[in-house]
């Protein structure tokens, strides 16, 4: 038996690494100036909200989330128990590195609703943008994170910076999605009336498309803000710092005491973020008339 | 005098494909819709429809599901845009109008009616009326003023701030039709606006249309597979087939002189499936006494119920006469026993009596009429004027 039949024959393989490495490398030199206005902006951003977060006496954001819970749940002790939660990680030591964590949770959760709510609406008018973009979309959420980490710590070095972007990526997605989904179901006779009476596209858009598709897309934003959620560790492995650093300097310690605390922390924001979410979409669909 | 016609509609096609000119070709050359779809993949939704349309009066469309009759009816404000064919608005040829004219003309002077009501649901009944207003940019005031207005047309006065799941069938409806009013339009389309309703509601509506039609003299295309419907509402009644008219004429010239077998069997079967029966009309009766009741326990059964017969059952509902509030009392200030004095000769009939059979019975009926079950249970009672009112 020849042996090209047995090995898949080295004459047929590429190897495409250095090219691909030097070009980013280039590209990166070459739009220095560029990607340090984008990083400067990124760090000011969530050091700001880093700091707003801060400024609130610990004491005060436990009250504010108590009273959210009660409002969404209607249940008194669901609020308290939220509260009990936060209290939990204040205790465990966590505050400031919750804060640094929620930071960039919020940064990349509005930076995905900002960028996900028109490209989803694009989506759903454009059938021609949609062939286009909903491969793209698979890809995003089946490329496993680190491959396009890396050119992300290229371009931006270690730190919030990459991210962010790792973040908004995978999170981004749900949000695309579901505003689409939420506008492509619009009751097709709704749509007709809607035109028969006379309104411009525009109009269709704001005064119908989107009320009518609010509920799904409030299901994106919960989605979104989970996603974002899941790659609190990822996100330490490039440098940012928060709960998932300390989960991460745990893990490489192997100190399984030093992990749980985190970890558990990372369960509580989000059981309270997606429970505080889904009861704003459930608001809407009760109450559909505000 | 000559006519005043408001829509004029001629040589009207719509095909569905790719290959409409080969399609053309076929359809000229008499083929049926069918085989057109089978040779070319095309689908004609309407062939060389032409007719005209009057100002102030109602103009039916009636056909079966798939005979065109919806496409057709949006083609008259373009949410479909014909494949052939004219139609004008008082005389312009609307599909020369800008997007603006187009915008306008919906605006103004044509509103629709939807099967499905196609109600905004984050939107209460105020916002849903007032929308047709809103989209042309009228003052807040002023549009909730007119919209107030409408409500009150349609009998939903104290509904404004409901939100639409709130509301029945008929209701939604209402503000189906109070929305398409608000804009004061020339013509309303109509499409199938009371085919989702149940028949008892479904009569109401067609009433309550005509009487809201009486006052404000609309212009109303209105599409159904309802005959009935079609000859009670309609001045002048189009019937489609496979994309095509097969007649127009006045409900009664059409009955009368059907243009073919199809019209006639049309005609003839429709008629069968939308008539009403005896439990359509019943009522519970308000006053139900049993034989071996005290006679003064009779009294004021009826007295608290401000009735003056009662209805006698066993205690299995079985029917067994009326009593008179003036035989009670003679019953009681005798003391006689009540089953004496029970009248048997009482008029029944069974629940699935049709409608125009009660009618001669009910007249000379001296009470409401005992409607029963093929077990001679009581069911309900039928007073003479429910009849009368729902024929």
């Amino acid at each position: 038996m020849k042996d090209y039949l047995l090995k898949f024959p080295d004459a047929w393989q590429f190897d495409v690494n250095d090219v691909i490495d030097n070009g980013i490398k280039a590209f990166s030199r070459n739009h220095r100036e560029f990607f340090n206005i984008i990083k400067k902006g990124v760090v000011f951003s969530i050091h700001g909200i880093k700091d707003f977060l801060s400024f609130i006496p610990w004491w005060l954001f436990i009250l504010i989330i108590v009273l959210i819970g009660c409002r969404v749940s209607r249940k008194k002790h669901v609020g308290i128990l939220y509260g009990a939660m936060l209290f939990f990680i204040g205790s465990a030591g966590l505050w400031d590195h919750m804060l640094q964590t929620l930071s960039i949770i919020i940064a990349s959760v509005v930076l995905s609703v900002l960028l996900g709510f028109p490209i989803g609406i694009l989506l759903a008018l454009k059938k021609d943008a949609e062939r286009i973009v909903r491969p793209i979309l698979d890809l995003m959420q089946t490329m496993p994170t680190f491959v396009y980490l890396i050119p992300a710590v290229m371009l931006f070095g270690v730190g919030i910076t990459p991210a962010l972007m790792a973040t908004t990526i995978y999170a981004i997605v749900p949000m695309i999605r579901l505003t689409s989904h939420g506008i492509d179901q619009v009751d097709k006779e709704v749509l007709e009336a809607a035109t028969a009476f006379g309104s411009t596209t525009l109009q269709t858009l704001v005064k119908v498309q989107i009320p009518q598709a609010l509920p799904t897309i409030m299901t994106g934003v919960n989605q979104t803000i989970m996603m974002a959620m899941s790659m609190v560790v990822t996100c330490a492995i490039i440098g940012a710092e928060g709960l998932g650093m300390e989960i991460l300097v745990a893990t490489n310690r192997t100190e399984m005491g030093k992990a749980l605390m985190p970890g558990i922390s990372i369960v509580f924001i989000a059981v309270i973020l997606d429970r505080i979410t889904q009861g704003l979409v459930g608001d809407r669909e009760r109450m559909p008339n505000e | 005098m000559s006519k005043d016609v408001i829509i004029k509609v001629e040589n009207l096609c719509k095909l569905y494909g790719k290959n409409k000119a080969e399609a053309t070709e076929l359809m000229k050359r008499g083929a049926d819709k069918d085989t057109v779809y089978k040779k070319t993949g095309v689908t004609v939704a309407l062939w060389d429809v032409s007719f005209e349309v009057e100002r102030g009066k109602i103009f039916v469309i009636i056909g079966l599901s798939g005979s065109g009759k919806s496409t057709l009816i949006r083609c008259l404000n373009l949410l479909t845009k014909p494949t052939s064919g004219k139609i004008y608005f008082e005389g312009e040829d609307i599909q020369k109008f800008s997007k603006q004219q187009i915008l306008n003309y919906r605006r103004n002077k044509i509103s629709m009616v939807f099967q499905n009501f196609g109600l905004m649901s984050h939107r209460n009944v105020l916002n849903n009326v007032a929308y047709g207003l809103e989209v042309k940019n009228v003052p807040r005031q002023l549009r909730e003023n007119k919209a107030r207005e409408m409500i009150a047309l349609v009998g939903l006065d104290g509904w404004e701030e409901q939100a639409i799941s709130n509301l029945s069938g008929g209701m939604k409806q209402r503000v189906g039709l109070a929305r398409a009013l608000a804009s004061d339009p020339d013509v309303l389309l109509m499409d199938e606006p009371f085919s989702a309703l149940d028949p008892l509601v479904r009569r109401e509506m067609q009433f309550e249309l005509l009487s809201i039609q009486s006052k404000l003299e609309k212009t109303i295309i209105f599409i159904t597979h309802d005959i009935n419907e079609a000859f009670k509402l309609g001045d002048t009644v189009a019937i489609m087939r496979d994309g095509k008219i097969i007649q127009i004429d006045t409900p009664e010239r059409m009955s009368a002189r059907p243009a073919d077998d199809y019209v006639r069997e049309f005609i003839e079967s429709a008629d069968k499936t939308q008539i009403l029966t005896a439990k359509h009309v019943m009522i519970r009766p308000k006053c139900l006494v049993k034989p071996k009741d005290m006679p003064s326990q009779a009294i004021r059964e009826m007295g608290a119920n401000d009735v003056s017969t009662a209805y006698v059952v066993d205690d299995k509902m079985k029917f067994l006469g009326v009593i008179t509030i003036d035989d009670a009392i003679l019953a009681r200030d005798k003391n006689l026993p009540m089953p004496s004095l029970i009248k048997t000769d009482v008029y029944t009939c069974h629940e699935d009596t049709i409608l125009s059979e009660i009618l001669s019975i009910a007249a000379e009926s001296k009470y409401p009429l005992a409607v029963l079950d093929s077990q001679g249970k009581l069911k309900g009672i039928i007073s003479k004027a429910a009849v009368l009112s729902s024929l």
